[in-house]
């Protein structure tokens, strides 16, 4: 299990060095001189060669890279070109916030999404069946922005109960990430479903009934350990995309998240900010992906011996 | 007098572990529910095996699944009979009527059960021991460490060696013999009146076969305990029954004690079956191969005709030169690891391996799982590339052979899979699929001048399946709305298609009920005499083996081990694995069923090894006329 570990956390290495490549080439990448950009359309032609200068894009691009990726191992990314804030300071601040409602939704979500998957498979074809599905299909199609708004209406205006939008206490958190995870619920629910039906089919649930497991524990023990370990996957995946923030949740209940921040930074060409945002999402995936493998091994004993 | 009152009349004559009466048991179909077990009968008696025989579509897995209800949760419901079954409690009760869940205390306490798939039945996130101990904590109330303990003495008295180290393992690091034995240990584990064994040892290897048939009978004597036997193999049932029910279309046809049902036969299917049946030792003192002396019966009613006297097989033109020379072929694969994907070990699939297959001559590769006779095959078309060795086609080397001389050598080989469901294309029609070697290899039938070539194609796929046994309109379906023999036809008309020299048949009967395994036997024999083709006959079944081959190969870890005459090999077989293979090997005729009880042990050995660790080959030497076998001591220890 260690070694196996080890060997996961060895192969991200080479990961990263191609995306720090990626992200570093990004800047020069783009049409337009980044140091005319910085200095502002007012500047002087002096001013700009100043600022290439002082950012040291004078230098040969080796150079530079292996500045930026001394840096960004420090976690230094320069300053924001909007706030001229550091790079670090302004996404410190945004990403707790979006790691916190992420791990709530996520929570919540994949619990409910589990207990639906599962009802909804061994009743199938009836009517929890039937009921579970439709909220699943209703709960992908219905847009979140619309939800969120008929929330703030209800529970903020109507009944007074919850803050209709900020960030601080429980309260808070209450309707944005119910907003946020009813989607991933209903893919879970919906993807549980199909994955729990595939493992009941197996020949060991078959085994597990003939020595006579009672139905229950048929269920949760024998069909949902196997039919656990694609699930991980999913919730990986989910929990990567959501750690991204998410523009029309943290818009509608002006949250200080990630997301918004993404936004701003691409309206104003923010791109010391973009940058460190790249970067940081590409790092959130890897991570998540090492905590799937590991999660993955500790389900399946094939992979963990081989 | 009705058949549930027949086994009503025959229960109160002896006191019965499990008396069905009547049991029909129907799935939901397109067209409302279909009954699959119709009114079926049968009893068994504490310490008595009685086995159900039958086909696929027989309704005898459907039969043992209901016994414990399982059938419920497979989508079928019993629809009448009873299920009379005596507990350990000495209380009678129908299993037929309670809900299925309420069964559950009844389930692995009382009657316990082992199915077929031995890879597939265990789970893989749970330990060994974990799962024997399950059924210990359920039913008997033990603590974890007792039920541990339990289970640790299940798995010695399933002779499993080293029980210990095996109760933290995980199925996937098993063998399919030990995970069949980890099954019966489950099984048992809380000492059962009755064990319903579903096709136990279909899936395993011959010499492990007899393993798990001796373990089961060994430990019926020791827990008299009576054994419901659910076969298609009816070696094994001459092996293991007492008492025989034959189904048919989900019906019994006939019942009764094993010697009675293999001298006697009384219904027109039993007889069928028991023609179709390959009999190691059939051909003793025959030199050529000979055809199954067929029955075919086509309802319950229709008498079985007398069967022809079937045709020797003399088609070997030994005076021409060999069609097929294999001189030191060597297959391995590189097994890498670790992510600069480093060379770890080596497969040696095959190990200078020689052989030659005359003009109109069957050889059969012999040998259980991992003994590389597929590879072989594989090798010689072209599938796989070999390490070294030469193979010589018709007098030309195929590694000089450019690619026009390749594609040529791939028209006149030709390959017959195991999977008949597997290797024809869904979306194709049987008239492409059986026209498509034709195509790619811009074969042109002979035909009457002015014809085109279009129009030739079809009238030569029209003739190929009328010589397979099928109708010329069959050209326009799909696979799908054939059976498994029939697509097995289908892929023999599309081997023969450009009149190969030899075909390669892969297990080619393996996947087929006994009677079509028989046809198909028959079909192949009957379009070697017609063309003069060359088989290379690739097969675990030593009984089929001995039905067509002209000379046998016996193969073991990648070498051959005995190479000769089929009757020299059968009659005098040299090598020691060659005399374990045919030991174990049940013979259907219940008067030779082996009496010895010794238990058997030992695994198939892998032919992983690591590098630089070169196995041995000896030569060949001769023994007799045309007769080699390898002096040494591979597979040779009994």
């Amino acid at each position: 299990m260690l070694k196996y570990l080890v060997g996961r956390l060895a192969g991200i290495l080479p990961v990263l060095l191609v995306i720090s490549v990626f992200v570093f080439g990004f800047v020069h990448l783009l049409p337009g001189d980044p140091a005319r950009l910085v200095a502002g359309p007012d500047a002087t032609q002096q001013d700009v060669e100043l600022v290439r200068q002082d950012l040291g894009l004078d230098q040969p691009l080796w150079v530079q890279y292996g500045r930026f990726l001394g840096n960004a191992v420090q976690g230094e990314f320069g300053r924001s070109m909007k706030s001229k804030r550091p790079v670090s300071q302004e996404i410190g601040e945004r990403f707790m916030p979006t790691l916190y409602l992420t791990v709530v939704a996520m929570v919540w979500a994949t619990l409910a999404g589990l207990l639906i998957g599962v009802a909804s498979a061994t009743k199938r074809g009836r009517w929890q069946d039937h009921v579970g599905m439709v909220v699943a299909v209703s709960g992908i199609a219905f847009p979140s922005f619309w939800l969120g708004l008929l929330m703030i209406d209800l529970f903020s205006v109507k009944l007074g109960w919850l803050p209709t939008s900020g960030y601080g206490t429980w309260q808070h958190y209450v309707m944005p990430s119910l907003t946020l995870g009813l989607g991933v619920a209903a893919v879970m629910a919906r993807f549980t479903r199909s994955a729990f039906i595939e493992i009941a089919r197996e020949d060991y649930v078959r085994t597990a009934r003939a020595k006579g497991v009672p139905a229950r524990l048929v269920v949760w023990k024998h069909t949902l350990r196997n039919a656990l370990i694609p699930i991980i996957t999913m919730v990986g995946l989910q929990f990567g995309f959501l750690l991204g923030g998410s523009i029309v949740v943290e818009t509608v209940f002006s949250w200080p998240g990630l997301g918004r921040l993404l936004v701003d930074s691409v309206n104003y060409r923010d791109y010391t900010v973009i940058q460190a945002e790249i970067l940081l999402f590409s790092l959130e995936f890897i991570i998540i992906n090492l905590l799937v493998d590991v999660l993955y091994a500790l389900a399946n004993p094939e992979i963990r011996y081989s | 007098m009705s058949s549930a009152a027949a086994a009503a009349k025959s229960a109160d004559s002896a006191p019965a572990l499990l008396s069905v009466e009547g049991l029909s048991v129907a799935f939901d179909g397109d067209h409302g529910p279909v009954r699959v077990v119709d009114d079926v009968s049968f009893t068994v008696a504490p310490g008595e095996t009685v086995a159900i025989v039958g086909e696929s579509g027989s309704g005898k897995s459907v039969t043992s699944l209901s016994l414990m209800r399982l059938v419920d949760y497979a989508g079928g419901r019993i629809v009448g009979g009873r299920i009379r079954f005596k507990g350990r409690d000495g209380r009678e009760r129908d299993l037929a009527t309670p809900s299925a869940e309420a069964l559950t205390d009844m389930r692995g306490n009382d009657i316990a059960m082992v199915f077929q798939e031995p890879m597939t039945s265990l789970n893989p996130v749970f330990t060994i021991g974990d799962q024997i101990a399950e059924a210990v904590m359920l039913h008997q109330g033990l603590d974890r460490k007792a039920a541990r303990a339990e289970a640790l003495r299940m798995l010695e008295k399933v002779r499993i060696p080293e029980p210990a180290r095996l109760l933290d393992r995980h199925p996937h690091q098993l063998s399919g013999g030990m995970r069949q034995r980890v099954m019966i240990a489950m099984a048992l584990s809380c000492k059962p009146s009755l064990l319903i064994a579903d096709e136990p040892t279909t899936a395993l290897d011959v010499t492990i076969q007899a393993q798990i048939l001796r373990l089961i009978r060994l430990l019926q004597d020791e827990m008299g305990m009576g054994v419901i036997f659910i076969t298609h193999d009816m070696g094994v049932v001459a092996e293991v029954a007492d008492r025989v029910v034959v189904m048919w279309r989900g019906r019994k046809v006939e019942e009764g004690s094993v010697e009675r049902i293999f001298q006697a036969p009384q219904h027109p299917y039993t007889k069928a079956l028991l023609s179709a049946v390959p009999k190691l030792g059939a051909l003793r003192g025959q030199d050529l191969p000979v055809r199954f002396p067929l029955l075919v019966v086509d309802d319950a009613k229709s008498e079985a005709a007398p069967p022809a006297p079937p045709p020797v097989q003399d088609t070997v033109r030994a005076a021409d030169a060999p069609l097929l020379e294999v001189r030191d072929l060597t297959t391995r694969f590189d097994v890498r690891k670790g992510i600069f994907g480093s060379l770890k070990a080596r497969v040696h699939a095959v190990e200078k391996v020689s052989f030659a297959v005359r003009p109109g001559e069957t050889l059969a590769l012999v040998g259980e799982s991992g003994c590389g006779k597929s590879t072989t095959g594989r090798t010689i078309m072209g599938l796989q590339s070999a390490s070294s060795g030469s193979i010589r086609f018709d007098g030309l080397d195929t590694a000089t052979l450019d690619s026009n001389g390749q594609a040529k050598l791939k028209e006149k080989i030709q390959y017959i899979f195991q999977d008949p469901f597997a290797s024809l294309n869904p979306r194709m029609t049987v008239g492409f699929s059986v026209a498509e070697p034709m195509l790619v290899h811009d074969y042109v039938p002979a035909s009457k001048p002015g014809v085109s070539r279009r129009r030739a194609i079809e009238e030569r796929v029209a003739e190929l399946l009328t010589q397979v046994g099928l109708r010329p309109e069959h050209a326009r379906r799909y696979p799908h709305e054939f059976s498994g023999g029939q697509r097995q036809r289908i892929c023999i008309a599309r081997a023969i298609a450009c009149d190969p020299k030899l075909i390669i048949a892969d297990e080619a009967v393996a996947a087929l009920d006994v009677s079509i395994q028989a046809q198909i036997v028959n079909l192949l024999m009957e379009l070697q005499a017609k063309r003069g083709l060359s088989y290379l006959f690739i097969s675990h079944d030593m009984a089929v083996v001995e039905r067509v081959s002209h000379r046998v190969a016996v193969m073991y870890l990648g070498q051959i081990v005995e190479l000769g005459p089929r009757r020299a090999v059968f009659e005098n077989p040299q090598h020691a694995y060659t005399r374990r293979l045919m030991a174990a090997v049940p013979v259907a005729d219940p008067s030779r069923r082996t009496r010895d009880l010794r238990l058997l042990t030992g695994e198939i050995p892998s032919p992983i090894r690591s590098l630089g660790d070169e196995p041995s080959v000896q030569p060949l030497v001769p023994v007799g006329e045309d007769h080699f076998v390898a002096r040494h001591a591979v597979g040779g220890d009994f």
